[in-house]
């Protein structure tokens, strides 16, 4: 598929430390969260103004998940504008917070893992052809997600059996199946869950969630844009070599343990390969594929940093300690040791692998380094700012975030989901739009119109349904 | 706007093309300051790359100290405190 719709969820770790006696529930924290958005929608479960969803998911995590996207690029922005929409939401709880004299500080992580071995996802989905066999492609597509995190981790100080060492991946240690339907105990590289929120017939959704949150845009936009590539190719079928590994979950963890990403893992046919090895031969095939293949400039631009990606893991990973989450991670680590003469152990150290990921600007270690300059960035904070307000002009989300807008703005009562659009005191109209790519706004504009001129009020429009 | 590479171009050469936010976050990274750029220049290429060097050991320094100045203080009791129901 060359025109392909993406998402990413992010699940948010979230902590209230008290300064005193008393205390205050994480479950409040979240209902403080959600309190600012005004909304006529259920409580903890929210469409933005962007088109984008924010709820409340298992485990008491705030969760975001971006509007259906039309290319890798505009995917991180709007993850990136979740960020900034959470720190707003945080900065209006931690006022409430003052209200209920509970002294304290509310702190909110985009990373994967807690002290004590919970983890909390960050799932990508990428809408596939119905066409192609799902076994057949996550089998091509698992030994790329196994070995990608050399580049895609975000990295993590973990205690081990050996003890303290620095891992590439958050979420390696957590994954525990090839591929299954579970996503809370049990989980897996691949997820069957198969709601395309789109023609079932035409697509089905791929949901990957061995990834790890990342901070860096640099690395958000090559993991995405990788694994676009290679499902091109899959669905082309251009892959002709067979990389299936012979213990995947076990190699997923190896390779996060093994930071000089050169050890060999073993193929099911035998043969040894290091995860260097086995991208550079996905991203020479990528090379090769471009060749002949109508491919976006998005992702040939992604194949070209992959590239260059893989020889600097090859030869000197220190050169992308401005662009790849951990070896960013990494080198400020061994700086902050040098610089105190501490050593891995000090909690000092575990504490800059958390506060990495703290999304407020003026706390987080990323940001921190971002506004140093110390780190590359591949988008401009206007384009995130426009993110958190205006829906992609380009997929479905545009007619959610505009009908969201016209709704607030003449008190219309609604309620939504990704493909329908309910309205209407009784919401007894609904407009079903199946097809992600369709943009036509027209047809929110004129129902609103409608809606405005019948009153529904008064009128029992018994049923208005609108196929798109 | 939208920052696309040319189709065709070659990958190894395809840094800077990020286009003005790389360009700028290279330019406040002073040169990069990796010794081995410089490795077999003259006396006063030497003399560059020392500098080079310093400045970006001052930038980290500085970096580190920001760092301490907004870093958690009870580490270790907020680390272990730092437990989450788990997720998905």
């Amino acid at each position: 598929m060359q025109k392909r719709i993406f998402g990413v969820e992010t699940e948010y770790g979230i902590i209230f430390t008290p300064e005193g006696r008393k205390t205050l529930p994480v479950e409040k924290a979240i209902r403080f969260l959600f309190e600012k958005l005004i909304t006529t929608e259920h409580f903890l479960n929210v469409f933005l103004e962007n088109g984008a969803r924010f709820y409340q998911d298992t485990g008491c995590h705030p969760e975001y998940a971006t509007p259906e996207c039309a290319s890798p690029r505009d995917v991180i922005i709007y993850d990136r504008a979740g960020e900034r929409i959470l720190e707003d939401l945080q900065g209006y709880a931690e006022e409430k917070i003052r209200e209920e004299r509970v002294p304290g500080k509310l702190s909110i992580f985009k990373n994967n893992t807690d002290f004590v071995g919970n983890s909390y996802g960050c799932h990508e989905n990428y809408l596939v052809d119905r066409d192609v066999d799902f076994y057949y492609l996550a089998e091509q597509l698992i030994p790329f997600l196994v070995t990608r995190q050399i580049f895609s981790g975000a990295g993590k100080v973990l205690q081990t059996q050996d003890g303290v060492r620095y891992h590439i991946s958050q979420r390696a240690q957590h994954i525990y199946q090839k591929i299954s339907g579970t996503t809370t105990n049990d989980r897996s590289i691949i997820n069957t869950r198969d709601e395309p929120h789109a023609d079932r017939e035409k697509y089905r959704r791929l949901h990957v969630i061995v990834g790890d949150s990342n901070m860096s845009e640099y690395t958000n936009f090559v993991k995405i844009a990788t694994c676009a590539v290679v499902l091109q190719m899959i669905e082309d079928n251009f892959i002709n070599k067979d990389f299936t590994l012979r213990h995947p979950v076990k190699a997923i963890k190896d390779i996060s343990y093994d930071t000089s990403c050169k050890n060999k893992i073993r193929l099911e046919n035998g043969r040894e390969f290091s995860p260097i090895e086995i991208q550079r031969e996905y991203c020479d095939m990528a090379l090769r594929y471009m060749e002949q293949a109508t491919v976006s400039d998005q992702l040939r631009k992604a194949v070209g940093d992959w590239a260059e990606i893989l020889e600097c893991l090859e030869h000197d990973p220190d050169k992308l300690d401005r662009k790849i989450d951990w070896v960013i991670k990494r080198k400020l680590i061994q700086r902050y040791i040098k610089k105190h003469g501490i050593s891995l152990e000090d909690p000092r150290v575990m504490m800059i692998d958390l506060q990495y990921h703290d999304i407020r600007m003026d706390r987080g270690l990323f940001y921190l380094m971002e506004r140093a300059g110390s780190v590359d960035r591949i988008l401009s904070d206007e384009e995130i700012v426009k993110a958190k307000t205006e829906p992609p002009q380009d997929t479905r989300a545009r007619m959610r975030g505009d009908f969201i807008k016209l709704a607030r703005q003449n008190n219309i009562q609604y309620d939504l989901d990704w493909s329908n659009i309910r309205l209407g005191n009784l919401l007894n109209v609904r407009v079903i739009c199946n097809n992600p790519f369709e943009t036509d706004t027209e047809k929110v504009t004129e129902l609103v119109r409608t809606i405005q001129k019948t009153n529904l009020r008064r009128t029992s429009l018994s049923k208005l349904v609108i196929q798109s | 706007m939208r920052v696309i590479q040319e189709p065709g171009r070659s990958p190894l050469r395809s840094a800077g093309i990020w286009g003005a936010a790389e360009g700028q976050s290279q330019k406040q990274r002073g040169g990069g300051g990796k010794e081995k750029d410089g490795a077999g220049g003259d006396g006063a290429g030497q003399k560059k790359i020392a500098k080079k060097g310093e400045d970006l050991k001052e930038e980290m320094d500085s970096l580190i100290e920001e760092i301490d100045e907004v870093l958690e203080e009870n580490a270790e009791e907020f680390v272990k405190n730092y437990v989450q129901r788990g997720g998905e």
